[in-house]
């Protein structure tokens, strides 16, 4: 065990003397946190709406008197107006205005006829995020203009009721969980993962290998160091990411536990599996060129940043053997939903049995010899 | 069979193969107790490979290596245990201090607590690190971190101790500093030291016995002295003349003593001899009467590169410059 212990205390020596590689590890995910966190949390305002208005009838009327409405309160948009709309479309097309609002002739005839008028919108759809927001704006405009001027007796219409079981949660306290499972693995990438195969460049390995030192021994000392590590990335960004998000969760006792356990279960399965993947790796560019592919591979069919219900079964398969997976949906049931132990158990027990998994089947993988 | 008569190290026609290469084909020899033990030849000759074979980082193919009676092979732990091992390369961690170094390599050999302390202040001392025990390793000139790298390769007290190429990329005056700390470590401690080497200086300083390896074979075995003596003429005598002849080499061949004549470049020749004043002074008359006049006249006594020479048929320098057959697969890193 003392063995086991010197390589340890040699990589946990090594670490504190080296404060760079914790700040490595913690910037990537807290830029993406607080980037990303306000980049996708805010919604959509201060978009331009052009309005070409062929009628200007007392139904249009109606109509601007609504967008005065959504400009003045929810401030979706305002409005632009234009005379043709070739040249609405042509504008929308070039980004001056981020949709247009077609107003046909005949249009308040028509209405006052119950003829069923239709209202043109026209938007860029290569933005998603921009066109969704304007079409739903302009749909719950067109329903409030639907309602009937006299109540008929006997009301027909299904409305549904929405119960949010949980406050209203910004994308950056969604994004979080991602982000701490984000900054555990890039510490075990660089502080296990690298290092190791730096080490192993270097010659360092040979000097162990030719002490009393067995492979159990040196195949755990080097995994709980790279365990620790990850530990020590997991903690200090849960502590920032929970405070800059404004969560409060960590002065909860029993969060604190949960959370001390899922970061110790991370951290041995991401490091279980590093390990597994560089045990025979020797050419120190091999860890430099795989972390942004397995970054990718791992991190977004995660469910840190969309669920992953939304993904195509391929990417579904990915997710379910993800460790990554098992992180965020640990952390999201401890951050946002005070899931309590029997929501992370399921997480706890898969990141603990991966982890051991991966180790068992690396240990062989280890070579005693050069 | 008592420990004594036991050689410390006891290599028996040892090979070692990379799939249908043979880096080290059959050696065979034995190093006595407190004997320095060197093994010269130029890169890629198979040095590395026998000693990594001997301190149990490689398998070997076929043979044996005995160390202090344990098979390398059956009881790679025992071996373990009882030897020190300086690799090529300098690997001591750069961001510990020297004592932390040593104290880690401590307790990877298992020192009891007790001893650890005593024994990494007489290494200290023994190195002349002491007052830089406090110091990042990344502070140390290379020539402070090779002695460190010995040190560390002492903590656990070894009865054998290996070290490839301990001098290798350090400024002469530093070679020299590592040289008579091995000698005095030797003598303090009766260490046997087995050197790999492709410096002819340092087998010579430093070896009680040389083995030249070649292509992964031993070609000569012997003391400096005997290594020396072995060689037909017992002073070299280089000559440059002015202009470039195709007689020169016979002429030469018939002055009195000379057993070998060896161009070396344009109208230079290195001229084994076993009389080299007689030989010299027929040479000049030679020059003298041809109304030749000579640009340098060295007279020496037979070095290593005349036996590795003459065993190998090849300058070491050269083989340095252009290294033949197999070199040990690089690893990244790793030092030339």
């Amino acid at each position: 065990m003392q063995r086991m212990w010197a390589i340890v205390e040699r990589e946990m020596r090594k670490f504190f003397r080296s404060p760079a590689l914790m700040m490595v590890s913690m910037t990537l995910p807290l830029v993406q946190l607080i980037i990303l966190g306000h980049a996708f949390g805010g919604k959509i305002r201060n978009a331009r709406m052009g309005v070409v208005d062929y009628d200007r009838g007392s139904q249009a009327l109606k109509i601007h008197e609504a967008f005065n409405a959504v400009a003045a309160n929810i401030r979706t948009f305002t409005t632009v107006p234009y005379q043709n709309e070739q040249q609405a479309r042509e504008d929308v097309r070039n980004g001056k205005i981020d949709g247009a609002v077609i107003i046909p002739a005949q249009y308040s005839r028509r209405v006052l006829a119950g003829d069923s008028p239709s209202i043109g919108l026209v938007v860029d759809n290569t933005d998603q995020v921009m066109s969704g927001a304007l079409e739903a704006e302009m749909q719950s405009l067109v329903q409030a203009l639907n309602e009937p001027i006299i109540q008929p007796y006997v009301v027909q219409q299904i409305t549904l009721k929405i119960v949010e079981l949980y406050p209203y949660v910004e994308y950056m306290k969604y994004l979080l969980s991602g982000s701490i499972a984000l900054a555990m693995y890039v510490a075990v990438m660089i502080g296990g993962g690298m290092l190791y195969i730096d080490d192993k460049a270097r010659g360092v390995h040979e000097g162990y290998l030719v002490t009393p030192i067995t492979r159990l021994e040196l195949v755990l000392g080097l995994n709980i160091a790279g365990a620790i590590k990850a530990i020590l990335s997991g903690v200090s960004l849960t502590v920032i990411g929970t405070l800059l998000s404004g969560l409060g969760v960590i002065f909860h006792p029993m969060a604190l536990v949960q959370l001390s356990l899922l970061i110790v279960a991370i951290s041995i399965a991401f490091n279980g599996m590093m390990f597994l993947m560089m045990v025979r790796v020797e050419d120190p560019l091999v860890p430099r060129a795989m972390f942004g592919v397995l970054n990718t591979l791992l991190f977004f069919p995660s469910g840190a940043i969309s669920p992953v219900s939304g993904l195509p079964p391929w990417l579904k398969a990915i997710a379910a053997i993800d460790p990554f997976t098992y992180a965020v949906h640990g952390f999201k049931s401890i951050l946002l939903k005070d899931g309590g132990f029997t929501a992370i158990g399921p997480d706890l027990g898969f990141l603990t049995l991966f982890g051991v998994a991966s180790l068992l089947i690396a240990t062989p993988l280890f070579k005693r010899t050069l | 069979m008592s420990t004594q008569t036991i050689p410390a190290i006891s290599v028996q026609n040892i090979i070692k193969r990379y799939g249908d290469f043979e880096a080290v084909r059959g050696i065979t020899f034995d190093v006595a107790d407190g004997e320095i033990f060197g093994l010269l030849g130029p890169n890629g000759a198979g040095k590395s490979t026998l000693i990594r074979m001997m301190t149990t980082l490689i398998p070997v193919t076929a043979g044996k290596a005995i160390i202090a009676g344990h098979d390398v092979s059956r009881d790679s732990d025992a071996v373990r245990r009882l030897i020190g091992v300086i690799p090529q390369a300098l690997t001591s961690d750069i961001d510990l201090t020297v004592e932390e170094n040593l104290s880690i390599y401590a307790k990877l050999y298992e020192v009891p607590k007790a001893t650890r302390r005593r024994n990494i202040d007489d290494l200290l001392e023994a190195v002349d690190l002491t007052k830089w025990r406090n110091a990042q390793t990344k502070t140390l000139s290379g020539g402070m971190r090779r002695r460190l790298e010995i040190a560390r390769g002492l903590v656990h007290n070894p009865r054998i101790f290996f070290l490839d190429e301990p001098t290798t990329g350090l400024d002469p005056v530093s070679r020299v500093a590592v040289w008579e700390m091995l000698n005095a470590l030797k003598n303090q401690r009766g260490l046997t030291m087995l050197i790999t080497t492709h410096y002819m200086d340092e087998a010579d300083r430093l070896c009680d016995r040389i083995a030249i390896v070649d292509h992964g074979k031993l070609v000569a075995l012997d003391t400096p002295m005997a290594l020396k003596a072995s060689v037909p003429g017992n002073n070299v005598v280089e000559v440059q003349f002015t202009h470039e002849s195709p007689a020169w080499p016979q002429r030469l061949e018939r002055l009195a003593g000379v057993t070998s004549v060896e161009s070396q470049s344009a109208a230079m020749y290195r001229v084994l001899t076993s009389n080299g004043s007689l030989t010299t002074t027929q040479l000049v008359e030679m020059a003298v009467s041809h109304n030749e006049t000579l640009k340098s006249l060295n007279v020496q006594n037979t070095t290593l590169d005349d036996v590795f020479v003459h065993y190998t048929g090849r300058q070491l320098r050269d083989e340095q410059i252009k290294p033949v057959g197999f070199i040990m697969p690089p690893r990244p890193g790793m030092q030339p």
